[in-house]
């Protein structure tokens, strides 16, 4: 999807020219990701401008489920982004185009959104259309010597609305509905099933368990509704609350709660913490073992369709420099983030033997998975 | 036929209704509003990479404004 931003305010003004670079280490579930990215973007008058994104993220090691039946994998994903934005009188158009590359997977996204200023500038109403094709692949060889084999296409679809409300001279809120809707290939091809060994048992199977392959349906809906505040405190400094509310046809329904508070210090610091909360069921074909091989019509064992819980801290400061600019610079940022994730599973069990050499019990009763990752960003971003 | 009537006559009375509000926070007062502090997101990369952390582990998706692309398989 676009890296655009269709924000629930800021139309009518086009933000600063700027240029940042961004560096991104995440550190859990047995990967370790980093990205760098550079961002430019650029007024050519006081109605038009262009940004252009390159973010590349180099991925090692592999998610728990995938180690439970495949190799460790080594992986690079190339993203480029290019955003033209046009403002006339109260609307600003948005046109993006996002081109994402990985060895097995490849995404082209095309999105479009305009946001309206109106009832004296308190109101503004935003409406996206996105559309992304996907080509999905597996790679069946090693790191160094891959094997791709395309395994097919997929086609998301994504509708958006969203008003923001200037309440009083301290508060903005606002809401955000989006649609989406896929069709084509939608499994990971890096997950499998897991069943019983011995036909006519049921979970947990005293005769072991063996692996199989996953059947998906072919087409996703998904809506997701946002409402969220943002309130200047009586001293400098704001609160922020946000809920997400998320279901769709495949039985997932999730809840996001986020809290933030920021903090300004000597018109030099700007410091920021924030707690998120979320949890979901699991999908309706979704099991950690299934009882046989062709148990229902659709099966999969994804950990990100099983009931699963999840709550971040991170805290964030923002350091201002060359207020009096320097060259062509009128002023430049420099940012570091923290985030600490736990996720927790209650239907999804850690399989990989060498986690739990001690454990003799039949397949089913394996301890449940979880885990904890970190994100380091550190960012320098310079306005012109 | 006459409900659409209805519906398009409802819709008009809402929208000259509407260009008759008067904002009732001034240019004057908004700022507080305009401070950077209030912003929803002030570093787009940073929040559309961590929307992508969240979409590549969580069944939910979607109304956040930011989304990275990739697959996130792995």
């Amino acid at each position: 999807m676009a890296l655009a931003v269709v924000g629930v305010a800021g139309a009518a003004v086009l933000p600063d020219d700027r240029a940042d670079i961004f560096y991104s280490d995440y550190k859990g579930g047995g990967m370790d990701i980093t990205g760098k990215s550079v961002l430019v973007r650029k007024k050519f008058s006081e109605q038009f401008a262009v940004e252009a994104n390159y973010f590349v993220d180099t991925v090692s090691g592999a998610s728990v489920d995938v180690l439970s039946n495949a190799s460790v994998i080594k992986d690079e994903r190339k993203q480029k982004n290019i955003s033209l934005e046009y403002i006339h009188d109260k609307t600003l158009y948005n046109l993006a185009y996002t081109n994402s590359t990985e060895r097995d997977y490849i995404s082209n996204t095309t999105h479009f959104s305009l946001s309206q200023d109106m009832f004296g500038d308190l109101t503004t109403v935003t409406l996206g259309f996105t559309d992304s094709r996907n080509s999905v692949g597996e790679n069946d060889g090693t790191a160094v010597r891959p094997l791709v084999s395309w395994l097919g296409h997929s086609q998301s679809r994504s509708f958006e609305g969203g008003v923001s409300q200037v309440l009083t001279k301290d508060l903005i809120a606002g809401v955000t509905v989006e649609v989406i809707t896929d069709q084509g290939y939608l499994a990971n091809p890096y997950r499998s099933i897991r069943y019983c060994a011995d036909p006519g048992t049921t979970v947990p199977c005293l005769g072991g368990a063996v692996y199989g392959a996953q059947i998906y349906p072919n087409t996703h809906t998904s809506t997701a509704v946002e409402g969220r505040a943002k309130y200047y405190l009586p001293y400098r400094a704001a609160a922020a609350v946000s809920y997400r509310y998320y279901s769709d046809t495949w039985g997932v329904k999730g809840n996001t709660v986020e809290l933030g508070y920021t903090q300004p210090v000597a018109n030099l610091w700007i410091l920021e913490g924030r707690v998120r909360h979320y949890s979901q069921n699991h999908a309706t074909f979704y099991s950690d073992l299934f009882p046989s091989v062709a148990y229902q019509n659709f099966e999969a064992r994804d950990q990100n369709l099983a009931a699963q819980t999840n709550t971040t801290f991170g805290v964030k400061a923002t350091y201002a420099f060359l207020p009096d600019g320097w060259k062509i610079f009128k002023r430049g940022t420099v940012t570091g983030d923290f985030s600490h994730i736990h996720f927790k599973y209650s239907d999804f069990r850690d399989t990989r033997d060498y986690q739990q050499p001690d454990f003799t019990g039949p397949a089913g009763t394996e301890p449940l998975y979880q885990f904890s990752a970190t994100v380091y960003q550190i960012y320098l971003s310079m306005f012109f | 036929m006459q409900r659409l009537l209805r519906m398009s006559l409802a819709g008009l009375f809402l929208l000259q209704a509407g260009c008759g509000i008067q904002p009732w926070v001034k240019p004057y007062e908004r700022d507080r509003l305009a401070d950077p502090i209030m912003s929803w997101d002030r570093d787009a990369v940073s929040g559309a990479y961590l929307d992508h952390i969240y979409d590549s582990r969580e069944g939910s998706r979607g109304a956040t404004g930011t989304a990275g692309g990739g697959c996130g398989c792995n």
